[in-house]
């Protein structure tokens, strides 16, 4: 047992800066940049005269990080946008070629990083799913086997025989996700890939994904959605700047990345206003989590209502702004939405300055459990997103059970998505 | 070479330690880090992912003629449409010769390996920029996508021989057993083209203006093959830098097998065998080469 499925050594990625926007240079500018050069009209940091990048240019999206993981380990990587998962993931499935270190793989690599990839709209349901497993590194023969229970898991079957661009959206993304789901690699590499689909169709992926992990095969996770992470991955890495920031059980890693900013998960500061989310004319500098006597905590009575501050600067004058917040439970179902609507505000252009916007939701209401709080602030007119920060904080509801909360005297499980206390009336119509 | 995103910085570390580590049962072991220098072709990796190769030379087949209204009658319509044009452009205007064979019949066998050698250049060229979204998600060995475009316009030409042997036989020309050796033809046309295409798909990632100017190459290109006029219009003295050009030969070759004209030159085609060779090998090299920055490029 535990023999090692992929050994990650000193791993580092170095890209050229704007290599993925600007990604191609062109003739031209080559041969401007060698005239120039000729000439002696040097410029030395051009951005475009590849020959002269200087070390100032390039950054390293992965710098020095190494791991190792067993053979049926399921491993959750998170990190914020652009901290290197993507690059992780690029160089394990082997897309892109590291500048130094080293990777060792042992098995079969199937990667996830999209599905779909190489559908053909003019193609039938059919010749897409042979193409499409073909390219995912699948056998033809083992296509036709599992042919059937493919069409049958995307519930396409009537379809099977029509061009894929006849499909409605999400049929397309059921057939292409169930491909990609009866894949039987030794080593599955997957990427967000779960952000689609219907609610019903992401939990039954996540239950297809559940079962091949059962079965003993090496998975790598990558995600935005903390609680898939923590139901599916025992261990996580946590990416940060291309560094390997914390390597543990999935608790204690989701933990870490929860608390980058100070204290407990409930509260998030960013200390320096470079770092901090935003765009140019806002950015956020806090999210706190809070109850009704004003203490920062992330343990939450479920009968008290708790509020969830933002403290945001304004940096131009002159537009409206609107911050937003959206809650999600472990399951990552999305409960609400939020948008500030004080009137003192609402339509009203914002000065330069700091601002705090907090907004309470009633005791009574969350069911118990974890929730994950998105935080979003937009400009109205013109509709300018300033920053979208995901799971910005999280707290926990509990719920008492001291029989005045809407569980009542039950201590059992209660399903549900919120628990709100209502009013019941019961009368007595009479005696039998 | 200039220092890309994916350009070596600092040596790799040493094999040492892998060659220690025991591999458990018979699984594959993959070792993926920076190799610098010169890498040849995996053609075990290639074997390994034959099937990928059929699906994308059947994709390239299905979806050509999709949502057409004569489908795929277009193979046999687009060379006969030059030979049209031809006749009577440079066969009844300019009166180029044709050696003594009919015009159409002249201009149509040469046509044939000319559109196959034009469509697969042409589409191999742009075929890794085309399918950029394989590129930088999966990973495969992405000589399949050009070769893919090689192998797919091979079935055009299947179909359109049909047409060029009813012509023949329109024409009172008979078959003889010298039809048997157009495979060999076919064959350095597509040698040519793998060789060309490996460089330009490649540079084509990185610069784009190749994509521009691949109808251009091709169209002088053509110029400078035998196809609208005779090996003999070109003077003794040049026909042997002439004779570089690989699709010269082709041509010479199919007229040759097909009209019974006379038999290419041993030294011409020699001098096109040496010329495709080192193409091809310096394509695979250089194709190699600019692999492992394609996905961070494109």
């Amino acid at each position: 047992m535990s023999e090692i499925a992929v050994r990650v050594e000193g791993l580092s990625k170095q890209f050229r800066i704007g290599a993925r926007q600007q990604s191609y240079g062109t003739l031209r500018d080559q041969m401007v940049s060698t005239l120039k050069s000729l000439v002696g009209l040097n410029e030395t940091h051009s951005k475009s005269s590849g020959g002269q990048t200087a070390p100032s240019d390039t950054f390293w999206a992965l710098k020095d990080v190494s791991f190792e993981v067993k053979q049926g380990e399921v491993l959750g990587i998170i990190g914020r946008n652009g901290a290197g998962k993507s690059t992780l993931l690029k160089a394990l499935s082997r897309i892109t070629e590291p500048t130094c270190g080293r990777i060792e793989i042992n098995g079969r690599v199937s990667s996830l990083l999209e599905v779909g990839t190489g559908f053909h709209g003019e193609l039938t349901g059919r010749e897409n799913v042979y193409l499409n497993g073909t390219i995912l590194g699948m056998k033809r023969a083992e296509i036709t086997k599992k042919f059937d229970e493919i069409v049958a898991f995307a519930e396409v079957d009537q379809f099977v025989d029509t061009p894929v661009k006849h499909y409605s959206s999400g049929m397309y993304l059921r057939l292409a996700f169930a491909v990609a789901a009866h894949l039987e690699p030794e080593i599955l590499i997957v990427d967000e890939v779960l952000a689609v689909g219907d609610l019903s169709f992401q939990k039954r992926c996540l239950g297809k994904m559940e079962g091949v992990a059962k079965d003993g095969r090496t998975i790598f996770f990558v995600s935005h959605n903390m609680p898939a992470i923590t139901r599916l991955c025992e261990r996580a890495i946590y990416l940060d700047e291309g560094r390997l920031r914390a390597d543990g059980p999935v608790h204690e890693v989701v933990n870490a990345y929860m608390n980058l900013g100070l204290g407990c998960m409930s509260c998030r500061e960013w200390l320096d206003p470079d770092k901090a989310p935003g765009g140019e004319i806002a950015r956020l500098r806090a999210v706190r989590v809070r109850t009704e006597d004003g203490a920062c905590t992330e343990k939450i009575d479920i009968r008290k209502p708790v509020g969830i501050e933002l403290e945001y600067e304004v940096i131009r004058p002159g537009y409206k702004l609107q911050p937003n917040v959206g809650l999600y439970n472990e399951e990552g179902v999305h409960l609400f939405e939020s948008v500030d609507l004080d009137p003192a505000w609402r339509g009203r252009s914002r000065s330069q300055g700091r601002y705090r916007s907090t907004v309470w939701i009633p005791g009574n209401y969350l069911a118990e459990g974890t929730m994950f709080v998105n935080v979003d602030i937009s400009t109205l007119e013109p509709w300018i997103v300033q920053c979208i920060e995901r799971q910005a904080v999280a707290f926990q509801v509990i719920d008492s059970c001291d029989g005045d909360s809407a569980r009542g005297d039950w201590a059992g499980p209660h399903p549900g998505v919120v628990r709100p206390l209502l009013t019941w009336n019961t009368v007595e119509l009479g005696s039998l | 070479m200039q220092l890309d995103a994916g350009t070596v910085v600092k040596a790799p570390q040493t094999c040492e330690k892998v060659l220690n580590t025991i591999v458990p049962f018979h699984k594959k072991k993959v070792i993926i880090e920076n190799r610098p220098g010169l890498l040849f072709v995996d053609w075990a990796e290639l074997w390994e992912h034959r099937e990928l190769l059929y699906a994308l030379v059947m994709r390239e087949l299905k979806v050509r003629y999709k949502q057409t209204a004569i489908g795929v009658s277009w193979v046999v319509l687009q060379p006969l449409i030059t030979m049209v044009i031809f006749t009577v452009i440079f066969g009844y205007l300019a009166k180029l010769p044709s050696d003594g064979v009919w015009y159409p019949v002249f201009a149509l066998t040469a046509l044939l390996p000319w559109t196959y050698f034009s469509q697969a250049v042409t589409r191999s060229g742009t075929a890794l920029v085309g399918n950029a979204n394989l590129v930088s998600k999966i990973y495969f060995p992405r000589i399949l996508l050009p070769l893919s475009m090689i192998i797919a316009p091979l079935v055009d030409l299947a179909l359109s021989l049909v047409l060029l042997f009813g012509m023949l036989l329109y024409a009172g020309i008979p078959l003889t057993w010298k039809v048997l050796t157009l495979p060999a033809f076919i064959i350095i046309a597509m040698l040519t083209a793998i060789g060309i295409s490996l460089f330009v798909s490649a540079a084509n990632v990185k610069y784009r203006d190749v994509g521009h100017a691949i109808p251009f190459m091709v169209q002088i290109w053509m110029f400078v093959s035998p196809v609208a006029y005779p090996v003999s219009l070109v003077p003794e003295k040049w026909r042997f830098f002439y004779g570089l050009n690989p699709m010269a030969g082709v041509i010479e070759g199919f007229r040759w097998a097909l009209l019974g004209q006379t038999a290419p030159d041993t030294l011409v085609m020699t001098a096109s065998l040496a010329v495709f060779s080192m193409l091809v090998f310096a394509g695979l090299m250089y194709f190699r080469q600019m692999e492992r920055q394609f996905a961070d490029v494109i």
